[in-house]
């Protein structure tokens, strides 16, 4: 029974193992080492394509992993280390592209999607609303024909 | 009017379709070059054959050219290496060759067994030029003007086909360029 369990919360702790590429790179402080690994996983692989830097094992991605985190201890702006790839790589290796007017509609899009989504919901509930509570649309005819019977009615009683 | 609002979700979806549809036909291999249009990155490296000597990117210029990116562990470069010997042997263009992450001794032995098709040999071994062009596979190959201007850039085995589709009809056009600039 022991031995069981301690099979079992060997097992468990295997799930804590990750697997990762095995860098050796050694930052300065915890800081810098939390932005070198953060960059490096908004950063693309131009070699195989659709992994970061930090998933794929090319060796252009080890390179470029290491400029990375080079470029961090030097104390380069997070900015100045993407302008760094994309003027050598193009915008491709970014994961989070760029806010200018080719990408508007990337960015922009789900958030009109939204409105408009939003927009119709709305819509539709208030129509449903009003036909639940039995408010019928009155045309400016029917008032004018209403308050000619009430006014018959009237001088009739 | 309200029959029409109903058709609006079947004109989003084709115009997603037709956007999928291309998808389909695109080369994903095929990045973006950021280097074309602009002058070969300044450099400093070594000689593949003779390490006390220097190449820089002062070297290179002259006329069209080519550099091609190419090192022994790369199978595609050494399918592509006899097309290179022949242009060599042609006289068509000047190649330079980047022998890019790669060991000396074997690469010089290589050239020795198969043919030397560069005009002159860099040696960059940690891949630093070829990073500052964005290199991210060998083999490579670039053509470059009489400026010193990059103005293509192909990643993959320069065969024939690709030579008479896309390189031979720029290179004419760079050397007409040159010629009217009185620079040729």
């Amino acid at each position: 029974m022991k031995k069981l369990l301690a099979a079992v919360t060997a097992l468990m702790m295997a799930a804590w193992v990750q697997a990762a590429p095995i860098d050796t790179y050694e930052f300065s402080d915890a800081e810098s080492r939390a932005r070198g690994i953060a960059l490096a996983a908004e950063l693309r692989c131009p070699q195989c394509q659709n992994q970061n830097l930090h998933d794929s094992n090319s060796p252009i991605a080890l390179d470029m992993r290491l400029q990375v985190y080079e470029m961090v201890e030097e104390g380069k702006s997070n900015a100045e280390i993407v302008t760094y790839f994309t003027d050598r790589y193009g915008d491709f290796v970014r994961y989070r592209p760029a806010f200018d007017p080719r990408t508007y509609i990337l960015w922009l899009g789900p958030v009109l999607f939204l409105i408009a989504g939003g927009a119709i919901a709305v819509a539709f509930a208030r129509r449903q609303r009003a036909e639940a509570a039995g408010q019928v649309e009155v045309s400016q005819q029917d008032k004018e024909r209403l308050a000619k019977l009430l006014d018959q009615d009237k001088r009739n009683g | 009017m309200k029959r029409a609002v109903l058709f609006i979700p079947l004109g989003i979806f084709a115009v997603l379709s037709l956007f999928l549809f291309k998808g389909l036909f695109l080369d994903p291999s095929k990045l973006e070059s950021v280097l074309v249009g602009k002058p070969v990155p300044a450099f400093e490296l070594e000689s593949l054959e003779d390490a006390s000597k220097r190449w820089t990117h002062e070297d290179l210029e002259g006329e069209v050219y080519l550099i091609n990116i190419w090192a022994t562990w790369c199978p595609s470069c050494k399918y592509e290496h006899p097309f290179l010997n022949q242009l060599k042997r042609r006289g068509e263009i000047k190649i330079y060759g980047v022998n890019y992450r790669d060991e000396r001794q074997p690469a010089i032995r290589y050239l020795a067994n198969s043919g030397d098709p560069y005009h002159k040999n860099i040696f960059d071994p940690e891949g630093s030029l070829a990073f500052d062009m964005g290199v991210y596979g060998a083999p490579e190959t670039y053509v470059v003007d009489h400026n010193g201007i990059v103005r293509h850039r192909f990643a993959g085995v320069l065969e024939p086909q690709v030579w008479a589709r896309d390189f031979r009809p720029l290179i004419e056009q760079i050397r007409a360029e040159a010629a009217a600039e009185g620079k040729s």
